[in-house]
């Protein structure tokens, strides 16, 4: 018995090795990126750097600094990601702990209405229609509003409040005169603080990332948020000069050599501050991919 | 002093129910204001859209509004499945979407394989680590992509070029872009995609490990035949969600991608919507598609739950 299959120790060999080797095919291309952000582009492009940096360099983040449009983004997708969520949560904490209280009447149809728009939504047009019906085109609400709730956040959260928050607590203060507002402000949200935290920074992150919102809603360049600049620089320019399409000839070549030099520094620029935060919220993010999957 | 219902006597009724729900409105009033926000948003945000997807059977003019505006039956429908580009329309999604499932075991077995580890730093930094790429947005991702594929000095093609072979053009061709499209995903979501099943695991009860070791049975065997049993439950779950999402995953990025010269194999439903609706305008065409779409994705999700109610014990409804 004890030979068949492998012994312990080099199962544990074996295993450890996949495991790095994934890890390290995870990490190269993030590390590649880094390296590449302070190197010369010659070297890059060349492929003369291909692990650590060559020929340091800042120029590229010095570049990046310099562009007035990836500033204004900055500004805007932070001005977004912070009232994207505050609105968030507005909408979401009250809507789950009503849902999650049993004196609530009428709790299934709420429930109904709710997760209904999960299974079946009108599509990309009546939506776009609505939005621009209610004025929101090239407005901030036109980012923050669609999409500010979803059903799913909101079963997540109820599901919460429903294992955390005492329902003697709750019942004993409405005896001793509390209204649900303020049993709400100060028994309920002190005691949510995990979950306030996993939902805001999980909205904060997809606000902060996502740039669909923008590109169908917002026609005034001054508005964009970072995501679409860096569409711009990453994609938009870089295809354009490959499928040999760019319009304007003259500024081909400084847009090359702008495009070449920024665009490693501008993902760092972009992304960095998320990576930088995210090892120190894991436990938060973690905690709210769990909660998440609480069956109902 | 306000109290609960049953010191306030509301005299007896025949109308015994609405009494009590007027009791109930009267004591809690304030918990459905804290409805109100969220009411209200999914009302206009998503129910009203519903009600504009009746465009998909009229002519949307602007002018006359949605109400205004003339029925056309099934015209748009008709107009689309006849059209030279349904097919490969239909081809691409459902393409793209099927090679996208056939990955979704890989988090499972890499989740297995991390539960295994007994180092607990090595492990939390292989966690740490694999779930980076989840942050970064998708913009940035097809950026990467771009910049290391570029024919003349990307990463790959350097590699490619160093190593005696040739250059390859792969975001402009068609014959790359489901795999570039997936296999970049994957790269994004395999840590992450863990998760869930690495809880679930650390749910296995140790007592089944040390009976199954008295036994004799291998490291491999305990964990096909104890660990991968205890998640089968969350990997059904996650199937059905991952299907209810068939059809509309990755519009965003695919649309990132697509360019006129891998449009053979890029080109899916969605972005045709995108393109036809919004940079076109022919809004009522557009949302004919796009309600077919997300038709197809009921039926679809309702069927997967129907099986996996039948087959295993766990279903979304």
């Amino acid at each position: 018995m004890k030979n068949r299959g492998l012994s312990d120790k080099t199962f544990d060999r074996i295993n450890k090795l996949f495991v790095t080797f994934i890890v390290l095919i995870v990490v190269y291309p993030l590390i590649f990126v880094i390296s590449a952000s302070i190197s010369d582009p010659g070297a890059v492009s060349t492929g003369k750097m291909w692990l650590w940096p060559v020929d340091i360099t800042l120029e590229g983040f010095k570049r990046v600094f310099q562009n007035q449009d990836i500033w204004t983004g900055y500004r805007n997708t932070i001005f977004y990601t912070l009232l994207g969520t505050l609105i968030h949560l507005f909408i979401l904490l009250p809507c789950a702990y009503a849902l999650s209280r049993k004196e609530l009447k009428g709790k299934k149809i709420i429930l109904w209405f709710i997760l209904f728009t999960m299974l079946f939504n009108g599509g990309m047009i009546p939506t776009y229609l609505v939005v621009k019906t209610l004025g929101m085109l090239d407005t901030v609400w036109a980012i923050v509003i669609p999409n500010v709730v979803g059903a799913w956040s909101i079963l997540v959260a109820r599901a919460f409040f429903q294992q955390t928050i005492p329902n003697d607590l709750v019942e004993a203060s409405k005896i001793d005169g509390a209204s649900d507002f303020h049993i709400f402000r100060k028994i309920v949200l002190p005691l949510s603080l995990p979950i306030i935290a996993v939902m805001a920074l999980f909205h904060a992150v997809s606000l902060w990332n996502q740039y669909f919102s923008a590109l169908i809603y917002l026609s005034d360049r001054d508005m964009y948020p970072l995501q679409l600049i860096l569409r711009e620089i990453l994609i938009v320019n870089q295809m354009g000069l490959e499928e040999g399409s760019a319009g304007v000839m003259e500024s081909l070549v400084e847009q090359v050599k702008t495009a070449s030099l920024v665009k490693y520094a501008v993902i760092i620029v972009s992304t960095l501050p998320l990576l930088i935060v995210y090892p120190f919220l894991q436990r938060f993010f973690v905690k709210g991919v769990l909660i998440g999957s609480v069956k109902e | 002093m306000k109290s609960n219902g049953e010191q306030l006597n509301i005299p007896y009724s025949k109308n015994r129910k609405f009494y009590r729900a007027k009791k109930n409105l009267f004591l809690n009033w304030q918990l459905y204001v804290f409805l109100l926000p969220a009411l209200t948003y999914f009302f206009i945000i998503h129910y009203i859209p519903m009600y504009g997807v009746q465009i998909a059977f009229k002519d949307f003019i602007a002018t006359k509004g949605i109400l205004g505006s003339p029925w056309t039956g099934f015209d748009h429908f008709e107009r689309f499945f006849n059209s030279y580009y349904f097919w490969r329309l239909l081809k691409n999604t459902l393409a793209i979407n099927f090679y996208q499932l056939l990955l979704f075991p890989l988090p499972i077995i890499f989740a297995l394989m991390l539960n295994e580890l007994r180092n607990g730093a090595f492990k939390k930094w292989s966690q740490t680590l694999t779930y980076a790429p989840h942050f970064i947005s998708v913009v940035v991702l097809v950026g990467m992509l771009v910049a290391f594929l570029d024919p003349l000095t990307g990463l790959v093609n350097n590699a490619i070029v160093a190593l005696g072979g040739e250059s390859v053009p792969f975001l402009t061709s068609p014959e790359w872009f489901r795999h570039i499209y997936v296999w970049s995903g994957e790269w994004q979501a395999l840590g992450w995609g863990t998760i869930i099943y690495l809880a679930a695991l650390a749910g296995v009860n140790p007592e089944l490990h040390e009976a199954a070791k008295v036994d004799g049975a291998t490291r491999m065997q305990r964990i096909l035949r104890i660990n991968l049993p205890s998640i089968l439950p969350t990997v059904v779950i996650l199937f059905i969600l991952d299907i209810g999402k068939f059809m509309s995953i990755g519009f965003e990025k695919v649309l990132l991608m697509q360019n006129s010269l891998n449009s053979e194999t890029s080109d899916i439903i969605q972005t045709f919507v995108y393109e036809t609706g919004l940079l076109e305008g022919q809004y009522s065409f557009a949302a004919a598609i796009g309600l077919f779409d997300s038709i197809i994705n009921i039926i679809l999700l309702v069927i997967v739950n129907q099986i996996a109610r039948k087959t295993s014990e766990n279903s979304l409804w």
